[in-house]
């Protein structure tokens, strides 16, 4: 299962479905992707979601390391392979996580 | 909804990281004010950091001063605490003073929505171009650079080619 929790204050979702969406197309895959968003501080505990957003396959975090921070509604900080910063995960991130 | 276009600066006096209060006053020698809402903790600032500190070192023998504004609320963000504005600036020897906004006043004097978001000033302080720094996130995509398209225009004497753009960046966070 693909999953995608966000955070409406964060204006990365839309960026990160449509990259997570054109990896799954161009690796054959055919996933639906269940969307979630989070509204609350108590939620974002519960989902232990690191900030907006959070793709996880199988439950797995696409980035092992971001998902240790502390849960929040925030939006998260991905690296690039040539380590400037993001707001969404790079395509390797997501390509590595769906293989 | 920030302040429109022609509108004056708000006054502020608030704590820099380097110890002493900034009032506007304080920037009145400089030809253009580039106020700037901004913050540690947000991916959309750290992504534009880089493009902000070379504006402010190449125009700053122009007359040209930046100042960053962080007015988020540190109890839900505690990256953005004073300590931590301190830490970032030391660390990357900011080219612009930074500035804690603790009660919001400036925020909300400004309509400030997003981090990063800029508030260009003329000589007389008033806005003459508000958004975002250029046209993307990526600085390898960039094909407007909105504020230095700006700054050059209001430096000519002509108008800023684009003065308003949709700033793009998380929101402040009020308390």
């Amino acid at each position: 299962m693909i999953e995608l929790l966000y955070w409406e204050g964060c204006p990365s979702h839309p960026e990160a479905k449509a990259l997570l969406e054109r990896v799954l197309t161009e690796i054959g895959r055919d996933d639906q992707i269940v969307m979630t968003e989070v509204k609350s501080d108590e939620e974002a505990e519960r989902l232990r979601f690191p900030g907006s957003p959070t793709i996880r396959v199988d439950g797995n975090d696409v980035d092992l390391e971001g998902a240790k921070s502390r849960p929040a509604l925030t939006c998260r900080i991905y690296y690039l392979p040539d380590g400037r910063v993001s707001p969404v995960p790079s395509r390797e991130q997501l390509e590595a996580a769906l293989r | 909804m920030s302040i429109d276009l022609g509108s004056e600066a708000p006054s502020f006096v608030l704590p820099g990281v380097d110890g002493n209060d900034h009032s506007l006053d304080d920037y009145g020698d400089a030809k253009l004010l580039v106020v700037v809402q901004y913050c540690n903790h947000c991916p959309y600032v750290l992504a534009w950091e880089g493009r902000l500190m070379a504006v402010a070192r190449d125009y700053a023998q122009k007359g040209v001063r930046v100042v960053a504004i962080n007015s988020n609320d540190v109890a839900h963000y505690p990256e953005d605490s004073f300590e931590q504005m301190k830490a970032r600036a030391e660390k990357l020897g900011f080219p612009f003073d930074y500035l804690f906004d603790e009660s919001q006043s400036l925020a909300h004097a400004l309509g400030a929505e997003r981090t990063p978001e800029v508030f260009l000033f003329d000589k007389g302080r008033r806005l003459r171009y508000h958004g975002a720094i250029d046209d993307s996130r990526d600085d390898n995509a960039v094909t407007r650079s909105y504020l230095r398209e700006a700054i050059d225009a209001l430096l000519a004497g002509e108008e800023p080619p684009t003065a308003e753009t949709e700033a793009v960046g998380c929101t402040v966070k009020w308390k």
